[in-house]
């Protein structure tokens, strides 16, 4: 029992990381019908950032909680800036152009960020200081689930419920609403469609720099090429819940999480990757458009 | 009476092919001016070049004698021009109550958009019966019903109306188009109505404009048009 707990905390963290970064693919989906391939390497440019912050403030000596917390600001600034700045060199000039032209400006994007990060960096894997203090109460108890777990998991339960109140409810949201159902007719009732793309992917990005910083944290080590299979990951899991969705992705995100973490716990982490796109295809074969997803039933 | 938008020799593109060759034509303030043609006449690329979806590649668009060729569509909207497009392009998994709401995006008096949502549900019952149904649930001529409301929801100088007509039953086409002259008579909103619907468009229009692949080719009295032989013969099936 004891086990299967564990098993059941690690695949939730797993899957909130999934969530964090699966959120920008699909709100970018969403609104511009693009597969953000460096989507990813924002993720990375966000891990990156909180590193050098935290060992800048390591070496000045700042307390432990608020290196975290300046870390994890910086490095929302900088992946938002990041993803902000992408979309207007790799999407905008082509927005007009076939899907297929962006599709792969996407991904000379990611690879070239790569590149870019294993250049001006390092190709071998960095240590990652741990940045999330052990807490007491957890400790005392004998719990099976680590402060960083615990951390993670409440820090994308608070991002996802803090984004859908966003979307639901302001001015800003709303208009991303509009502009994903129908961009015409955003331009039409005088919403700002170029701003809006813009915030969906500063939005997209902030959550997968907090995503980074808190897994590079909790895993101990980062390279640049850890955007490449998160974001993979993450992918698959907006895919599952159907893209364009945003409860969609926070639930295909737990599945695959879960999914993953069970296999590798009851069968071997082996065919970890496996089971996850097994699962993928089985739930596309009885529900095309994801969990989430919905299949276009529009009056004309 | 001032006038509140003209075209001065537009011409507009659609990537390399032109849509619309030298277009003139004005409107004054308080007019229902309509504009008839057949099917990929240009009719609605006047309309989306006009709010600045489509930009005029050369030519002048003004409203009230300043230049808004270059202007982007939300600011544009912002100046009191708004447009119920064809196929009235309603926000699916919006309710009707949202989709209200964001034809007010750019207001900030509440209490002027709640006097405003409350004379569009005086205006189309129906839609206060469906406010909390999302958009892509309603009929057609609940739809275009919506997208009316949506528009006067921005207080438009200039309502430009692509084909309110489309598709519609006879009863609920004249109910909208009754909708259409309370709404000019009542608030002095001037009307641009393009309408495959030639018949109907002249008897309710002031003035009109023929449009023929591109080009303006008729202009004169909705009156003066509707005996016109060529316009009988072309449009009006008679």
């Amino acid at each position: 029992m004891e086990y299967f707990l564990e098993l059941l905390l690690g695949g939730l963290t797993r899957g909130s990381i999934y969530a964090l970064i699966a959120l920008g693919y699909t709100m970018v989906y969403g609104i511009i019908e693009l597969i953000n391939f460096a989507h990813g390497e924002i993720y990375m440019i966000g891990a990156f950032t909180g590193l050098i912050v935290a060992g800048l403030l390591t070496m000045l000596g700042f307390p432990g909680a608020s290196i975290l917390a300046i870390a994890l600001v910086c490095a929302i600034v900088w992946a938002a800036a990041y993803g902000y700045t992408i979309e207007k060199i790799a999407y905008k000039p082509l927005r007009g152009a076939p899907r297929l032209s962006p599709l792969i400006s996407a991904i000379g994007m990611s690879i070239f960020l790569q590149n870019y990060v294993m250049l001006s960096q390092t190709s071998d894997f960095l240590p990652f200081p741990e940045l999330i203090p052990e807490f007491e109460f957890l400790k005392a108890n004998n719990s099976i689930m680590s402060s960083s777990e615990l951390v993670i998991v409440i820090v994308t339960i608070l991002s996802c419920v803090g984004l859908s109140l966003f979307i639901k409810f302001t001015k800003l949201g709303k208009a991303m609403r509009a502009t994903a159902q129908n961009r015409t007719m955003a331009m039409l009732v005088g919403i700002n469609v170029d701003m809006v793309i813009s915030a969906t992917f500063i939005i997209g990005s902030s959550l997968a720099a907090v995503g980074g910083v808190l897994i590079a944290s909790h895993v101990g080590q980062i390279n640049y090429y850890i955007g490449f299979i998160a974001g993979i990951k993450a992918f698959t899991a907006a895919v599952l819940g159907g893209i364009g969705s945003i409860p969609g992705a926070m639930l295909g995100a737990l599945v695959l999480g879960l999914t993953e973490a069970f296999a590798t716990g009851y069968v071997s982490s082996d065919y970890e990757d496996v089971f996850a796109f097994c699962l993928l295809v089985l739930i596309l074969i009885f529900r095309p458009a994801g969990i989430m997803g919905k299949e276009k039933t529009q009056k004309v | 009476m001032p006038r509140i938008m003209e075209l001065k020799s537009v011409n507009s593109f659609y990537g390399n092919i032109q849509a619309l060759y030298d277009v003139n034509l004005y409107i004054d303030q308080g007019e229902i001016i309509t504009l008839i043609g057949a099917n990929g006449a240009g009719k609605s690329t006047t309309l989306m070049t006009v709010c600045g979806v489509v930009q005029a590649r050369d030519g002048d668009v003004l409203y009230r004698d300043e230049p808004i060729t270059r202007m982007s569509p939300n600011k544009i909207v912002a100046q009191g021009i708004c447009q119920v497009p064809e196929g009235r392009l309603i926000f699916p998994e919006l309710t009707v109550q949202e989709n209200l709401d964001m034809g007010a995006f750019l207001r900030k008096d509440k209490d002027g958009i709640k006097r405003d949502m409350e004379y569009c549900y005086d205006l189309f019952p129906i839609l206060a019966q469906r406010r909390t149904q999302q958009g892509g649930t309603l009929s057609g001529g609940e739809q275009q019903m919506l997208a009316i409301g949506r528009a006067l929801m921005s207080r438009p100088k200039l309502l430009l109306l692509d084909e309110p007509s489309m598709g519609l039953a006879p009863l609920v086409v004249k109910q909208i188009f009754e909708i259409i002259k309370k709404v000019n008579a009542e608030n002095n909103t001037t009307i641009f109505l393009v309408e495959q619907n030639a018949n109907l468009a002249l008897k309710i229009g002031d003035r009109g404009y023929v449009m023929e692949n591109g080009r303006i080719v008729l202009t004169g009295t909705c009156d003066k048009l509707l005996a016109d032989e060529q316009v009988k013969k072309a449009y009006l099936g008679l």
